[in-house]
Order: structure tokens, then C-alpha cells, then sequence
């Protein structure tokens, strides 16, 4: 028993709520995401990490079916969504909420419909009581008082929570969010942080957060990923990453590239990966008016 | 996209007309699809059409565009006793101002500018506003909580321009002729304002307005079949939401056109 538990899996017997496999996505002949696999488990928190550009929020739209992948597929809840028409996805996305990067709140309605719109539209509550929830909800991201408010009267920060307000209306079993805590002060940031964990704690939601903010990162993770290049870099538990990022440079690229993302140095395999492919020679020769 | 240079003609022809069998593939599968939510909010209780998020959309544009519609068709009704007055009095036949605007009035100059006019105004801010909230994430926000964009957001624009259309062309065609009348009252003389209502009564059909309601309605659907379509494919920022309004509004007029043209050689055919 106490093997099975020091497995790398972290809960070996329950099936992944969202799993991707060997995902490849190509826009042209640009591809962004390189064969890319994932696992959520139930009431985990799962943080997928990389840089501007590399694919995260790709990734993410693949899971919730908004994109289809040229290779590999994606299940959630157990269910292969790769083919699946749109009346068959409508039920699943049903069971899961997502924060997206702005909020995505409507702007044509109020704070508050906003948040009722998901329980108008697919449960058989009346009005009185969907009036009551939606007060719960917001109540709950602390913004009862903002009701009647329009999203443009309200600041980035307050999308966010309504956003994230609307996106658990419904009690979903996975919630997505697309960099939670972009552009917010370190305060608000911490705040939505510990709504995302009250959240995945109290009602056992599973959660895929992805960002590069590292001390968010780092607080709210059970498990983490890191992409790059369109591939998975390293995936392990919040401890592994927590490892690296505190140790000693150990000479291997990969942990080193790894390490230098995590604590933001400003030197490191990145940034010779920069200079290596060729940008200053470019920057000169265009200066020299192509005499190199 | 700028290959055009690098192409030969021939190629650059095949392009444009691919593109252009595109976009029309694109406008029919959401006329489609549009028509099956409207039909399923019709004959189903599952679906239910949202009467609210329609009368919103008409008092919008309606209200904003009332006022242009009738000073833009007086002016039209004005401009044609004007034109027509001199090669009449050449025959003495002044007094057939009143049919000849009756007819092209009601049967064309009504809906066709009636459009024209909501084309800038209900087009353009419509593709405006899905553009925007295209750019905004607020569309792929409502299909991940397994709310249909073309539900929520075509069906209620599509019905309340073809509402608005219906409801703006007789007063349009009223306005027309009131603007002949004017005009014979303040400069053409007793010739063609004595007889003026009673001859264009004489002259017109019952036909002769519904064939011109008829237009009106396509008119609607196809200028905010249009709006949508452009507002949905805007990528990139508000640059995009630029130019899906400049676009809805040319493709409209040519597709308002367009459809006339067919409606006027379909209405001769079949002698309407
Ligand atoms: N619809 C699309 N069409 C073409 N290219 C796209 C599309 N969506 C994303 N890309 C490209 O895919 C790459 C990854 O984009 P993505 O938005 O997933 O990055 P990201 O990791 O979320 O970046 P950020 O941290 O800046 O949000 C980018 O190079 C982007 O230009
Ligand atoms: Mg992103």
C-alpha cells in the first residue's frame, strides 16, 4: 500500500478527469504543439508552465474542444472529444468552467446575468432562485456588491473574479484558467490564488491553471508541466520543481533550462538559446547594411 | 497574402473566384443554421426564441435609423418629380408623375434604399459588436459553456433587421411619394399635384407592395447575414473590427443589388 503511494502517479487508481494524448497542432507549417501529453486527476491542482508563445493556451483549447488537433486526441471525463459534434460536446462542456485570459465576461450584460446566463440556459431553476445563486457565487469571489454593475465599470481584476464566478455557476469537475493572475497586483493575484484553491479543496474540482507567473505557480500546484518547443519538457509533482528550482546548476541543459525559467534568471540556457540562434549576427549585418 | 504580384492572371482570377465561392459557401452554411434555430425555436418548446434580445436589437438600429430612412426617401421622391417633370410636359403628361413614382417606389426605390441605408447603420454596428466581442474571447467564452453564438447572437440580429426592414419600407414608400407631392406643390404646378394621390391610387396594386415587402424581408436577412458572417471571422484586433464593417457594408450594397436584379427579372417572368 505505502508502495503504491510514493508511485510517481499521484492517485494511481482514479481515471484522469481531462487526459491529452500526443497532441500535435500545426497553424501552417508553424507547429505549436509538438506531441504533447497530459493527465488531470480528480481534485488536483495542475499547473502547466512555459514561455510567451509556446503554446499554453493552444494546449488548453484542445481540452476544451474549441480547437481539433491534427494528431492525438483528447478525453475528458473519459470521453474521446476529438470527433464529437457539437451537441455531444455541448453536454460535457456542461461539466467543466473556464476563466479565460481577459475575463471574457459579456459586455452587454450586467455582472450579474453574466453569472445567471449559464443557469438560465441550462438548468430548470426559476428566476428567484437563480438570483439567489448567482449572490452565492459572487458572494463567494467577493463580489456580491458588483451585481448590478456593467464589466466595463469594473476593474481587471474584478473580470477576473466575475469571470471566475460565472465559470463555477454550474458546480463544474474541471475548471480551466488561462493565466489567472496576468496583469493583477501581487495582492488581488493572491487572492484569486486562494479562490482557486478553496475552490479544488472544498468542492474537489480538478483544476488545469496555466501560467507563468512562478509565485502562483508555486503556491497553488499539486502537480506541474512544463512545455517547451511544443513539448512536454517535464512534468512531475510541485516538490520536483520546487528541487530544482532551489538547487545548484548541475551542468544538464534540460534541468538548467528548467531552473532558469522557474527563478526568472536572466542567465542561463534560455538566453544562450537567444543568442545562438543568430540574432545578434542578424541585428549587425543589418547595421552594416549587409557587409558581413 | 501578398502572392497577387508573383501570380499570373489566370491564376489570380481562380484565386478570387475561389475565394468568392468560399465566402458564399460560408454566408449559406449560416443561413442554414441560422434557419434551423429559428425553426427549432418555432415548432420545439426546447428551444425557446428570445423575444427580449430581438426588440433590443430593433429599438437600436430602428430608432437610429428612422429619421435617415425618411429623409433619405423624401429627398429620392423629391428628386424624381424633378427629373421626370421636364420629358413629361414635353407630352403634357405631368399628371403620371404621381404613377410612375407610385410604382418604382414601391415596388424598388423603397426597399432597395430602405437597405442601403440599414446596411450602414444595422450592419456596420453589427459586425462591430460581434467583431469586437470575437477580439474580446466573448464568443469562444459562449460555446465552451455550450452556448451557440448563432442562437444567441445571429438569431436575435437576423429577425430584428428582416422586422425592421418590414417595418421601415412603408414608411419609406410613403415617404417617396410624399416627396413628389411636395415637390409639385412648391415648384411643378396644379398639373401634377391635383390628381397626385388619387392616380397613384388608381395605378398601384396590391401586388405592387408586397412584391416590394417581400424584397425588403431578403434585404434584412441578407444584410445581417452579412454583418454576422463578417463580425465571426474578425481576427486580430481592432484592425479586423475596422474592416469587417467597411466589408459588410460593400458586400451588402452588391448583395442588396444583386438580389434585386433577380427579384425584378423573377417578378417580369411571372408577371408580378
Ligand atoms: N488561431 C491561430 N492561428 C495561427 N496561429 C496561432 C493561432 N493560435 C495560436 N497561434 C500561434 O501558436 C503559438 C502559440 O500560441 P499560444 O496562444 O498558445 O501561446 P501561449 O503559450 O498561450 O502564449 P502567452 O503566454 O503569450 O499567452 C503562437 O506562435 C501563436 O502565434
Ligand atoms: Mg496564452
Amino acid at each position: 500500500m505505502i508502495q503504491t503511494q510514493k508511485n510517481d502517479n499521484p492517485i494511481p487508481s482514479a481515471m484522469p478527469v481531462a487526459r491529452m494524448v500526443d497532441l500535435v497542432k500545426r497553424f501552417g507549417d508553424h507547429t505549436v504543439l509538438d506531441g504533447v501529453s497530459l493527465e488531470v486527476y480528480p481534485g488536483e491542482m495542475l499547473v502547466v508552465m512555459g514561455g510567451s508563445g509556446c503554446g499554453k493556451s493552444t494546449c488548453l483549447r484542445h481540452m476544451i474542444g474549441s480547437m481539433s488537433p491534427d494528431e492525438g486526441h483528447v478525453e475528458l471525463f473519459g470521453k474521446d472529444i476529438t470527433d464529437m459534434d457539437d451537441p455531444e460536446l455541448d453536454t460535457l462542456r456542461k461539466r467543466f468552467g473556464i476563466l479565460f485570459q481577459s475575463g471574457a465576461l459579456f459586455n452587454s450584460m450586467t455582472v450579474g446575468e453574466n453569472v445567471a446566463l449559464p443557469l438560465q440556459e441550462h438548468t430548470d431553476l426559476d428566476e428567484e432562485t437563480i438570483d439567489i445563486m448567482v449572490k452565492i457565487k459572487l458572494e463567494q469571489v467577493g463580489l456580491r456588491e458588483a451585481v448590478d454593475l456593467m464589466p466595463a465599470e469594473i476593474s481587471g481584476g474584478m473580470k477576473k473574479r466575475a469571470g471566475l464566478a460565472r465559470a463555477v455557476a454550474l458546480d463544474p469537475e474541471i475548471l480551466f484558467y488561462d493565466e489567472p493572475s496576468a496583469g493583477l497586483d501581487p495582492v488581488t493575484s493572491a487572492e484569486i490564488d486562494h479562490l482557486m484553491m478553496d475552490l479544488s479543496q472544498k468542492l474537489g474540482v480538478a483544476s488545469v491553471v496555466v501560467t507563468h507567473e512562478m509565485d502562483s505557480a508555486f503556491r497553488i500546484a499539486d502537480r506541474m508541466v512544463m512545455l517547451d518547443k511544443g513539448r512536454v519538457l517535464m512534468e512531475g509533482r510541485r516538490e520536483e520543481f520546487e528541487a530544482i528550482r532551489d538547487g545548484e546548476p548541475t551542468g544538464d541543459d534540460r534541468i538548467d533550462l528548467i531552473r532558469q525559467f522557474l527563478r526568472g534568471d536572466s542567465q542561463g540556457p534560455i538566453t544562450q538559446r537567444r543568442q545562438a540562434s543568430g540574432y545578434e549576427e542578424d541585428i549587425l549585418n543589418a547595421a552594416l547594411g549587409g557587409k558581413l | 497574402m501578398d502572392h497577387g504580384s508573383r501570380r499570373n492572371p489566370v491564376e489570380a482570377i481562380g484565386a478570387k473566384v475561389l475565394g468568392n465561392l468560399t465566402y458564399i459557401g460560408g454566408l449559406s452554411l449560416l443561413l442554414v443554421k441560422t434557419m434551423r434555430w429559428i425553426g427549432l425555436g418555432l415548432f420545439t418548446k426546447k428551444v425557446r426564441l428570445d423575444g427580449v434580445a430581438v426588440s433590443t436589437q430593433m429599438i437600436r438600429v430602428g430608432i437610429k435609423s428612422l429619421g435617415v430612412v425618411m429623409l433619405v426617401q423624401g429627398f429620392i421622391g423629391m428628386i424624381l418629380a424633378l427629373q421626370m417633370e421636364p420629358p413629361l410636359a414635353l407630352y403634357s403628361q405631368q399628371g403620371q408623375i404621381s404613377s410612375i413614382i407610385g410604382i418604382a417606389g414601391f415596388r424598388m426605390l423603397g426597399p432597395i434604399i430602405t437597405a442601403v441605408v440599414l446596411s450602414g447603420f444595422a450592419g456596420a454596428s453589427i459586425a462591430a459588436e460581434i467583431g469586437t466581442m470575437v477580439v474580446a474571447e466573448e464568443i469562444e467564452a459562449m460555446e465552451a459553456m455550450a452556448l451557440n453564438p448563432v442562437r444567441f447572437l445571429v438569431v436575435p440580429r437576423v429577425l430584428a433587421t428582416i422586422l425592421m426592414m418590414l417595418l421601415l419600407t412603408p414608411i419609406a414608400d410613403l415617404m417617396i411619394a410624399a416627396g413628389g407631392y411636395f415637390i409639385g406643390k412648391i415648384a411643378l404646378g396644379p398639373e401634377v399635384y391635383r390628381e397626385y394621390w388619387k392616380s397613384m391610387r388608381d395605378i398601384l396594386k396590391y401586388r405592387d407592395f408586397y412584391t416590394g415587402m417581400i424584397q425588403a424581408g431578403v434585404f434584412g436577412l441578407l444584410i445581417s447575414l452579412i454583418a454576422c458572417f463578417e463580425g465571426l471571422k474578425v481576427r486580430g484586433g481592432a484592425e479586423g473590427v475596422g474592416n469587417a464593417t467597411t466589408m459588410t457594408v460593400v458586400y451588402s450594397i452588391v448583395a442588396i443589388i444583386a438580389a434585386a436584379g433577380v427579384f425584378t427579372v423573377v417578378f417580369y417572368v411571372f408577371k408580378l
